[in-house]
């Protein structure tokens, strides 16, 4: 092994260069501090890890669930792509889930799941994610850990700064990455500067359903718009917004967008908006795009086109839009616990910009502006900024908080956590990451209450760290120890996909609510059966609808005859059990979809049209007792013309 | 039907006969001349699986689970007796038939065989009651080791499913 692991350092001598801080190896703590960091990653055979840690599944386009300190992962969560693990996106339930104005979209590539809040605190309802490629924010339950509604975002191109949530759930934020033509139009790329345009969407949260609507859409300037936060506390009703590409260069961004000194970091005052729209500001324009929502009794999801979405130009609303000059093309825009403290990392500068939320109202209130964007206010960058953080490091990019007045920052080139402190801005520690990190993640971190006991560092380049699977490998994660002054590596540990950020909750907050079955009772789906006894099937032209009940260990029916060659056949199955973890899987021999994973209580759907006559079987996918195996049937498929009646059975002689 | 086959040389004679059987006499299928497996483990078995578990009367036995005690009134509540009759059509037929042993046995009767609290903590906790008790771990094994779903009824639930039970 040890050969092993000298071999790939040469290889990854280049990686490690960047590096700029010694320690790299990771394996220098002597041997007792091995073992003490051995158990504080430990969790017993059957007990439960302190956090849930939900990581965006990145190109996956899903949303994984794992628990800390353990790194072990509890389950994926199909977001926005096809999953034919449960049929989501196959079956004929969630199918409506990847409609869009694109028509059906089965991938997306996912990337900022935010947790909703009360008063600035997690409150363990819901969590956001938005889908990058295809402009969509999803909602997914924290009670059924499933994905209850995805909203495609109109206007917008490359929903990067997305999907964050005010401090009650107001709103759930959305702004675009590429500027584009609004409306779309046919027209020359080189004619960007000046006629393209960003959308900054505000999608309301319904406080009791979660339902998500937008609400307005402010249009600006055509820059990028890259990550954003709300304010909170005192800058509650603000949202930060970082821009890169200012210079509005339409090709070879790579260096056309890297040219001004300083972008902008956009402050919206939503609260200013909203009263705004409320008052009949704004302005409807016809659109297009598509809202999926998805109803726990019937289990089915829904898909409508909205047609219209309104629209706000900053310009009618003086006094709600400014930019703080943030220098080096900002990524990372983070608000601290308090409110007070705006960090926009310059990723191609080495020091922290911070910016005070105090000096910004001043210098609003002082009207100390240092000339306009496209008619929006740009603040005196002096006047705004509360301090640098001369970390010595190169390419930081998101910070993160502990709730004890420290603030966390990754560095993608010089691969490392740096810890320093808000207010003065002293660098405390910093620790190498394997490597190369990208986002971290404080459980609550990005909220009034941090629980800044672990930090985990999202790592971009896994290289070395697992024993070697081809070219093509997962994502490597990071946990740090952070409750004492120096943070401590704990434990590695792969994640699916490629995530992004994330987002943790205490396992106290959402273990308990944490739903076990649908129950029977409760079932409203227009194709369920509640009792075996009205298990049948129906012909309706070519149309053949089989209503099946499960229970260990035989579905209800098993043996159906008169199916004929051409016929469209929809399997509409009930799992019956009630118990936990009881679910029965469904699978039809040469069937071009998934297989369906049926939940105790629930109702899935999926078609099977038979191209050839024979008797086909199917069975139960999921081992759901001793007699598993035994969890079979028939369907007998005749030709076109043959008149063979419709018929039924289980268990008959 | 379940069709277990211990000897190998026993399957080639049948299969022999098959292909030397007479034409007048078509075969469908095979057929093999056995003793039921429980009745063969009865010969060395205590005398008490000597009855199948079906059929054995337990009616001091009350179970295992959180049902200790049950009095029942002399006259059948038809209110709870419905109520009952709805739930068990929706949580048990898939297994237990009125006319017929299916996957479980019939429940016509079998207040004559149990104890209304060995009924209720079999409705609640079959597993635990598998794992605990004689007469439900030999019931288990007379039905194929087809396990009684848990169906995660309440008590109060339970109690009208048995007071069906005694319409029956």
């Amino acid at each position: 092994m040890k050969k092993y692991t000298y071999q790939l350092f040469a290889l990854l001598g280049s990686a490690l260069m960047l590096s700029s801080c010694g320690n790299q190896n990771g394996n220098s703590s002597s041997g007792a501090l091995n073992s003490s960091n051995a158990e504080k990653v430990y969790v017993a055979p059957g007990e439960h890890d302190e956090f849930y840690a939900f990581m965006s599944g990145g190109y996956s386009g899903n949303l994984t669930v794992y628990g800390l300190p353990s790194g072990r992962m509890f389950k994926e969560i199909p977001v926005f792509s096809q999953f034919p693990t449960s049929g989501y996106g196959y079956s004929e339930e969630t199918k409506p889930m990847l409609e869009t104005s694109h028509g059906f979209v089965p991938w997306d590539d996912s990337h900022h799941p935010d947790i909703s809040q009360t008063n600035g605190e997690l409150d363990g309802r819901w969590i956001f994610i938005n889908g990058n490629n295809t402009p969509r924010i999803a909602r997914i339950s924290l009670t059924t850990f499933e994905t209850e509604e995805i909203i495609e975002v109109p206007n917008s191109a490359g929903n990067h700064s997305s999907s964050f949530v005010t401090e009650n759930t107001e709103y759930v934020v959305a702004g675009t990455r590429f500027s584009v033509p609004i409306p779309q139009r046919d027209m020359p790329i080189n004619e960007y500067k000046g006629n393209f345009q960003g959308a900054l969407s505000f999608i309301s949260v319904d406080p009791e359903h979660g339902h998500m609507d937008i609400k307005f859409q402010i249009i600006m300037p055509g820059f990028n718009y890259d990550l954003s936060h709300p304010g909170r506390g005192k800058s509650h009703g603000w949202f930060f917004f970082t821009t890169y590409n200012t210079e509005e260069a339409n090709s070879l961004q790579e260096v056309n967008s890297s040219q001004n000194d300083k972008d902008f970091i956009a402050a919206i005052n939503w609260k200013m908006v909203e009263e705004y729209v409320n008052n009949g500001g704004g302005k409807k324009v016809p659109a297009n795009y598509a809202h999926n929502l998805y109803d726990e009794s019937t289990h089915t999801a829904t898909s409508t086109m909205k047609k219209e979405v309104l629209t706000v130009n900053p310009l009618d609303v003086p006094g709600a839009v400014f930019f703080l000059p943030t220098p080096k093309s900002p990524h990372g825009c983070d608000v601290d616990p308090s409110g007070e403290y705006i960090i926009g990392n310059g990723k191609l500068s080495a020091d922290l910009t911070v910016h005070s939320f105090d000096n910004m109202i001043a210098a609003i209130e002082g009207k100390k502006f240092d000339g306009e964007a496209y008619g929006i206010p740009i603040l005196k960058f002096e006047d705004v900024l509360a301090g640098v953080v001369k970390s010595g490091g190169l390419g930081p990019l998101h910070t993160e908080f502990d709730g004890k007045g420290n603030a966390y920052t990754t560095f993608f080139i010089s691969s490392e956590v740096v810890k320093w402190k808000l207010g003065t801005w002293e660098v405390i520690d910093r620790k190498p990451t394997y490597y190369s990190v990208g986002h971290l993640m404080i459980p609550g971190g990005n909220s009034r209450k941090p629980f800044g006991k672990y930090v985990v560092a999202l790592n971009k380049i896994t290289k070395d760290r697992y024993l070697p699977v081809g070219p093509e490998m997962e994502h490597s994660a990071q946990i740090y120890d952070i409750s004492g002054e120096k943070m401590e590596l704990l434990y590695d540990f792969p994640t699916h996909g490629e995530p992004h950020y994330a987002a943790g909750i205490p396992a106290e907050l959402l273990a308990p609510k944490s739903k076990k079955i649908y129950r029977l009772d409760e079932n409203k789906h227009p194709y369920a059966v509640l009792t075996p006894d009205q298990a049948r099937v129906e012909r309706k032209g070519n149309e053949v609808h089989i209503y099946m009940s499960t229970i260990r260990s035989h579905f209800t029916p098993d043996n159906i005859e008169g199916v004929k060659v051409g016929d469209k056949v929809y399997f509409h199955i009930t799992n019956h059990e009630q118990d936990f973890d009881v679910p029965h899987g469904f699978a039809m021999i040469g069937q071009n979809t998934s297989e369906l994973l049926i939940m105790p209580g629930q109702t899935k759907s999926s078609v099977w049209e038979p191209k050839k006559p024979g008797v086909w079987p199917f069975y139960c996918t999921d081992f759901c007792s001793a007699l598993h195996q035994e969890m079979q049937g028939y369907v007998r498929v005749s030709p076109a013309d043959s008149n063979i009646e419709l018929s039924w059975s289980l268990g008959e002689d | 039907m379940k069709i277990r086959i211990h000897h190998p040389i026993l399957i080639a004679s049948i299969l022999l006969l098959i292909s030397c059987g007479g034409k007048e006499e078509k075969k469908e299928g095979f057929g093999i001349d056995r003793s039921k497996s429980t009745e063969k483990s009865a010969e060395a078995a205590p005398a008490i699986d000597q009855v199948p578990a079906s059929q054995r009367i337990t009616l001091d036995d009350k179970g295992v689970g959180q049902i200790k005690d049950i009095t029942l009134d002399a006259e059948i509540n038809k209110e709870m007796a419905a109520a009952g009759g709805a739930l068990y059509k929706t949580n048990c037929t898939a297994c237990h038939k009125l006319d017929k042993r299916f996957i479980g046995p019939s429940p016509i009767g079998i207040l004559e065989r149990r104890s209304p609290e060995w009924i209720m903590n079999m409705i609640l906790d079959p597993k635990l009651m598998t794992e605990q008790d004689r007469c439900a771990k030999d019931l288990l094994i007379e039905f194929n080791g087809a396990a009684m779903s848990n169906q995660n009824l309440t008590v109060e639930e339970t109690r009208s499913i048995l007071e069906y039970f005694r319409t029956l």
